[in-house]
């Protein structure tokens, strides 16, 4: 809290010992932030640090569990997005809140319609308005264009129109350069310009740190949901920005590759997932995973690893290309078959894909076993029982009994029922997607390590991820994935960053191709 | 029963999370019908008799069978509207065959089919009906509602062409024809003891424990909770619907056979409504139309507490209208009671991991 003390009267909105409490998570504990005028406060964290609930905080979406939120020095609480909109503070969120069924002016004006005689929409005021708003972003974008017609990039630029639309004097933007390009980046970062001389204050949010570096003013670093450090942008560079993000690292193991003479446990051939926009999300992979082996799968977002997963797993019905586990085809297999077969997919999404939000533990651990409980056509309770005890036991899983709702828990201890509710399953491969997201360092530690082990009692492990530190830190061996083909194999050994960040972007650009 | 209001009670019973309001809430459904039972008791003469007490159970025994197998498709997210149209087509299809026998125009003779098999028969049509259900939404990803109403229309309609509209009377068959004893099922006794009820004992617990005890128990309540997340667990998801809207049209047979059984009759128009008691009786049991929740033991005691509701009322001579009225205001009031459990377990939850 080395900056605390930074408080001046430029601070318009103070966030005082804020903390957020979710049902299974405390997102933020006791957090201080300070957002000063004529500004781009940079708000940094790794994906579960807490920003998106601290943004939402301030942007009155959520009410803080705790703590007290100062505007202009006077003690404020927003009942709503609008309740904060009305006190100037708008927000762009990560993920677009746009209708595609209404035309962008629409859009722009939903939360705050010009009307005549209170109720006749002033339909001619909007589209001028919303004209000027597209020359001031340099966008020829049609007011009465439909949005859900606009490609992503230009739907980013509504929704960055519909918060100027508003008079704000503090403007929260979270990743709006994601879906970008650079000339559009230059636009928005010209646009942010004019705000700050305008005296708006900036609360920016995103993962490309250089970006940060050329635009930020301070810097303030969320870890676990905790403020681990404020800075101010002149006094700092990339490489401490990503310690304060990071921490200490998963420990690396200190365990050699293995590379026995005996045959590969996970043969792939030619795998193909045919994308339905043109192209390939899954590009004739072959790759070959020996028992023993943890095998990190590294690539950008969209390099096809999810994909792959999903079509060893056999989510993919439509994918061609041969997959042999153990010598046995598993090739058109449906799902169940090839979990009886022993491949276990751990998703990326846990809370979409992993877990049966109303069942309890005890059912999410055993929902892809109960093969093996079976007494005659029922469960066998106490071999139930037994197994998921032995399960909780085994991989620390913290629950004050069994029978309570998945729900309740932690995100580091939901993925551990995930990745119990796979290992139940006896697998000889073990597939897991971004199996640290989310999680706090901890917990993280923990998965790795449990990986390690089941590695080492003979499964194939293969993991997907985005991060380079975490591959390297955890994999025996790293395959990169780039555009859906294979574009590296590099054993621990001679795996570095600099290689593995090339090879993820080879292909690259014929991604942007099919995406454009 | 893995539901959530076991799982509620669980809670509760620790120290930590004691709070008397949860467990009151998670144990309305059971309180409900210790109240109507009390009240009308006390307040409606001759209600706390056998003969009343047995009638009863009959009378719930037809909600009962329906609600049973509404309750595994809504589990799974579902709805099943058909039901009340499978009851009116399994008993004319009962009485069709019992009546007027299956004629075989070719070899110009009637089969007149023994008893047994005319219940096999109708049953096997409700399933088939179930089965077209399963196939709307599973195959060709028609959305519950708008399969089974379909379905519901098509039912009905079948049935009123069975007899073109008429009723098929006096269904006690002939000696001659081997055909007699179909009344055994809605008017006969064991011990003094309903066959309906005798058979809702047994239906009753089979269905429990399929839902609590067996894997395609554990797996309706997964593709109900999450279907995503199931289906990556190597649920076979669509087998599972298919199951549960053929299991829910043997239910509606069944019933539909014990109402013709009862009335020795039947009438084309035949549980007409039907399916909306059943769903009332499986919401009041506390099963979550969102899917992924509820028990059958909990659907058994909604399906008395509306029973009792309606015998008790008649009995103390309230109107039909205010019946209505009544009925409506409880079903709501469960929903809401049972919104805010969930709301005080959220809470809870949240205080317990705070301090």
């Amino acid at each position: 809290m080395s900056a605390a003390a930074a408080v001046s009267d430029d601070v318009i909105l103070r966030a005082e010992q804020v903390g957020k409490v979710y049902p299974g998570t405390t997102a933020l504990h006791a957090v201080d932030f300070a957002v000063r005028r004529g500004a781009v406060n940079v708000l940094l964290g790794e994906n579960g640090a807490g920003k998106s609930t601290l943004m939402k905080i301030l942007a009155g979406v959520e009410r803080p569990s705790t703590g007290r939120l100062f505007l202009d020095g006077r003690e404020v609480s927003f009942a709503s997005v609008n309740d904060a909109a009305a006190n100037g503070i708008g927000i762009i969120f990560q993920e677009l809140n746009l209708c595609p069924n209404l035309s962008v002016a629409e859009n722009i004006f939903l939360g705050h319609p010009s009307v005549r005689l209170g109720f006749d929409i002033d339909t001619a005021r909007h589209a001028e308005a919303t004209r000027a708003l597209m020359r001031r972003l340099e966008h020829a974008i049609e007011p009465q264009a439909l949005v859900g017609d606009l490609r992503i990039a230009q739907q980013q630029i509504v929704e960055i129109a519909k918060a100027l639309a508003r008079d704000v004097r503090i403007l929260i933007m979270d990743e709006p350069t994601s879906a970008l390009s650079a000339a559009e980046v230059e636009i928005l970062f010209r646009v942010i310009g004019e705000l700050k001389a305008a005296g708006v204050a900036i609360v920016y949010i995103s993962h490309r740190l250089e970006e940060l570096v050329r635009i930020g003013d301070t810097v303030s670093v969320l870890r676990d949901g905790r403020m681990q450090a404020v800075a101010e942008m002149r006094d700092i560079d990339i490489p401490w920005m990503i310690a304060q993000m990071v921490g200490t690292i998963a420990e690396p193991s200190a365990e050699a590759p293995r590379r026995s003479g005996a045959p590969p446990l996970l043969r792939i051939e030619a795998v193909s997932l045919a994308n339905p926009h043109g192209g390939f999300l899954v590009d004739h992979v072959s790759l070959d995973v020996a028992a023993g082996e943890v095998v990190g799968l590294y690539g950008l977002l969209g390099a096809g690893r999810s994909e792959l997963f999903e079509v060893l797993v056999g989510a993919q019905p439509e994918a061609s290309g041969r997959v042999r586990l153990a010598g046995a085809d598993l090739s058109g297999q449906p799902i169940a078959a090839r979990i009886r077969a022993g491949v276990a997919l751990v998703p990326e999404d846990r809370q979409r894909d992993g877990l049966v939000q109303s069942l309890s533990v005890a059912a999410n651990l055993t929902l892809a076993s109960l093969w093996q409980f079976l007494r005659g056509i029922a469960i066998d309770t106490a071999r139930e029982r037994d197994a998921v005890g032995r399960t909780i036991r085994d991989l620390l899983i913290k629950v004050s009994s069994p029978e309570v709702e998945v729900t309740a828990l932690s995100g580091g201890n939901q993925q551990k029922v995930v990745i119990g509710k796979a290992v139940l399953t006896r697998p000889k491969l073990l597939l897991l997607d971004e199996p640290g997201r989310g999680i706090d360092v901890g917990a993280k530690a923990e998965v790795f390590r449990t990986m390690r082990a089941l590695a080492r009692e003979g499964l194939a492990v293969m993991f997907a991820t985005s991060d380079l530190k975490e591959v390297l830190a955890v994999a025996d061996r790293i395959v990169v994935l780039a555009a859906g083909r294979v574009t590296g194999d590099f054993p621990r050994s001679e795996a570095t960053e600099a290689r593995l960040v090339a090879a993820a972007n080879q292909g690259a650009a014929a991604a942007a191709g099919i995406a454009a | 029963m893995s539901g959530g209001a076991e799982v509620a009670i669980a809670a509760a019973a620790r120290p930590r999370r004691t709070s008397p309001l949860l467990l009151l809430l998670s144990l309305r459904t059971l309180i409900a019908l210790f109240v109507v039972f009390a009240f009308f008791s006390v307040t409606a003469p001759n209600f706390l008799t056998l003969e009343t007490l047995v009638l009863l159970a009959k009378h719930v025994s037809i909600n009962a069978f329906l609600a049973i197998g509404m309750t595994f498709v809504v589990i799974t997210g579902g709805i099943d509207l058909s039901v009340g149209s499978i009851v009116g087509l399994a008993g004319m299809a009962a009485g069709g065959l019992i009546d007027r026998g299956l004629p075989l125009p070719w070899y110009h003779v009637t089969l007149f089919p023994d008893v047994p098999v005319v219940i096999l028969v109708a049953l096997a049509i409700g399933v088939l009906v179930g089965l077209v259900n399963g196939l709307l939404v599973t195959r060709l990803d028609v959305a519950p509602f708008i399969a089974t109403l379909g379905t519901l229309y098509v039912a009905r309609g079948a049935a009123l062409l069975i007899s073109g509209g008429e009723t098929f009377p006096n269904l006690v068959g002939r000696p001659q024809f081997h055909n007699t004893g179909f009344p055994i099922l809605g008017a006969g006794t064991v011990l003094g003891v309903p066959v309906s009820v005798i058979a809702l004992v047994i239906v009753g617990v089979i269905a429990a424990y399929l839902a609590a005890r067996t894997p395609f128990g554990r797996r309706v309540y997964a593709v109900g909770g999450n279907e995503r997340a199931a289906l990556l667990s190597g649920v076979p998801v669509a087998r599972i619907k298919l199951i549960v809207y053929m299991l829910s049209g043997g239910c509606a047979a069944f019933a539909g056979l014990i109402v013709a059984s009862e009335l020795v009759a039947s009438h084309p128009a035949s549980g007409e409504t039907f399916e909306l008691n059943a769903i009332a009786a499986t919401v009041l049991g506390g099963t979550s139309l969102a899917g992924g929740r509820g028990t059958i033991w909990g659907t058994i005691v909604g399906a008395f507490v509306i029973g009792i509701l309606g015998d008790g009322l008649v009995m103390l001579g309230v109107s039909s209208f205010w019946q209505m009225v009544i009925k409506g205001a409880v079903i709501i009031a469960a929903v809401v009671l049972d919104q805010m459990q969930r709301r005080m377990q959220r809470r809870m939850a949240i205080q317990a991991q705070g301090g």
